[in-house]
C-alpha cells in the first residue's frame, strides 16, 4: 500500500534534494508532500495522514525540535516516525531530538544512500532496498 | 589547541565534503589568509550566517554568478542559466551546510553554538561590512577554474561560560 510522505525544510533546495532521493529509494510512496516550517508541516498533517516525516531542525516560526515535541504531544500524530534531517550534528540538538521521540536523524550534506538505510523499514518498500 | 588551525581546517573538510556529496565534485582548497575584510566593491553571489554561543561572528561564502548557477545546477539536477530565487537558495543551503557542519566541529572544542538562517545578496558593485572590526579567515578553492570564497570570523562573546577567553580575538589558543 502506498503511503504519504512529509518533507519539513526552509530550504526548497532541500526540499526539491529530498523528493527526488525519496523517489529513488524505492519506497511504495504516493505523495510527497512539502511544508517550510513546523507551522506548515502541521496544516498539512491536519489535512493529509503521512506514514513518515523528515524534517530539518533549523528552521524559521516553529523548528524541527518544536514540531517533533507537537506530534508527539498528539494523539492523532504521535506514532508517525519523525526523521531529523540537519546540519546540527552536534550532541545538545540530535541528543534532544532523540529524547523528544525522534525515530533517527540523518546530517547533512547526506547521500541518497544514507538517506536509504535510514528510512528502510519505516515505509513500505515497493521494491527491495 | 589553535582555533585559527581549527577552522582552517574544518572549513576545508566541510567544504570537500559537501562538494563530494551534494554536486558530485571536487573542489581544492588554494590559498588560506587572515585579515581584516575592508569594504570592497562586489559583483556576485554572497551569503551570510550567523554563530553564537560562547563564541559569536559570521560565516559567509562568496562567488561568481556563474559558479552559483553550477552550484544550483550539480546540487539540484536541474538547468539553472540566471541567477534566480532557485539558485539564491541552492547557495544558501551550501552555506548552511559548510558552515553548519563547521559549527558542529568546533563544538566540541569552543562549547554549543547556534546558527542563524542564511541571508543571500546578489547584486552588483555593493560594498558589506561586519559591524564589529577583527580578523576574517578567509580560505579560497577553485571549481572548475573559478574561486569561492569561504569566510569566518570569530571571537569569544563578552560574557559568556569561557570568561577566561573573553576579549581575545581569533587565533587563540585554548
Amino acid at each position: 500500500m502506498e503511503s504519504d510522505v512529509l518533507v519539513v525544510d526552509d530550504s526548497a533546495a532541500i526540499r526539491k534534494i529530498l523528493q527526488r532521493v525519496l523517489r529513488q529509494t524505492g519506497m511504495a510512496i504516493r505523495t510527497i508532500h512539502e511544508a517550510g516550517n513546523g507551522e506548515e508541516a502541521l496544516e498539512v498533517l491536519k489535512q493529509h495522514t503521512v506514514a513518515l516525516v523528515l524534517t530539518d531542525i533549523n528552521m524559521p516560526k516553529m523548528d524541527g525540535l518544536q514540531l517533533l515535541a507537537a506530534l508527539k504531544a498528539s494523539v492523532a500524530w504521535n506514532r508517525i516516525p519523525v526523521v531529523m534531517i540537519t546540519t546540527e550534528g552536534g550532541e545538545a540538538k540530535v541528543g534532544e531530538a532523540v529524547k523528544l521521540g525522534a525515530t533517527g536523524y540523518v546530517r547533512k550534506p547526506f547521500t541518497a544512500d544514507q538517506i536509504k538505510e535510514k528510512l528502510t523499514g519505516l515505509v513500505e518498500s515497493t521494491v527491495p532496498l | 589547541m589553535n582555533v585559527q588551525k581549527l577552522i582552517v581546517s574544518s572549513i576545508r573538510h566541510s567544504v570537500v565534503e559537501v562538494f563530494t556529496t551534494m554536486l558530485g565534485a571536487d573542489i581544492e582548497s588554494c590559498e588560506v589568509s587572515v585579515a581584516q575584510v575592508t569594504p570592497e566593491a562586489n559583483d556576485g553571489v554572497v551569503s551570510f550566517i550567523g554563530l553564537a554561543g560562547a563564541w559569536t561572528g559570521t560565516g559567509s561564502i562568496s562567488c561568481s554568478p556563474a559558479m552559483a548557477c553550477r552550484i544550483c545546477s550539480k546540487m539540484l539536477l536541474t538547468e539553472a542559466s540566471a541567477v534566480d530565487e532557485e539558485v539564491l537558495d541552492a547557495v544558501a543551503e551550501l552555506t548552511n551546510m559548510v558552515i553548519g557542519n563547521v559549527k558542529s566541529d568546533l563544538e566540541r572544542h569552543l562549547g554549543s553554538l547556534g546558527l542563524s538562517i542564511p541571508t543571500v545578496v546578489f547584486g552588483k558593485n555593493f560594498k558589506t561590512k561586519s559591524a564589529r572590526s577583527g580578523d576574517w579567515i578567509t580560505e579560497r578553492f577553485v571549481w572548475e577554474g573559478e574561486d569561492l570564497l569561504v569566510r569566518i570570523y570569530l571571537v569569544p562573546e563578552q560574557v559568556g561560560p569561557h570568561p577566561r577567553l573573553a576579549g581575545q580575538a581569533c587565533p587563540i589558543d585554548v
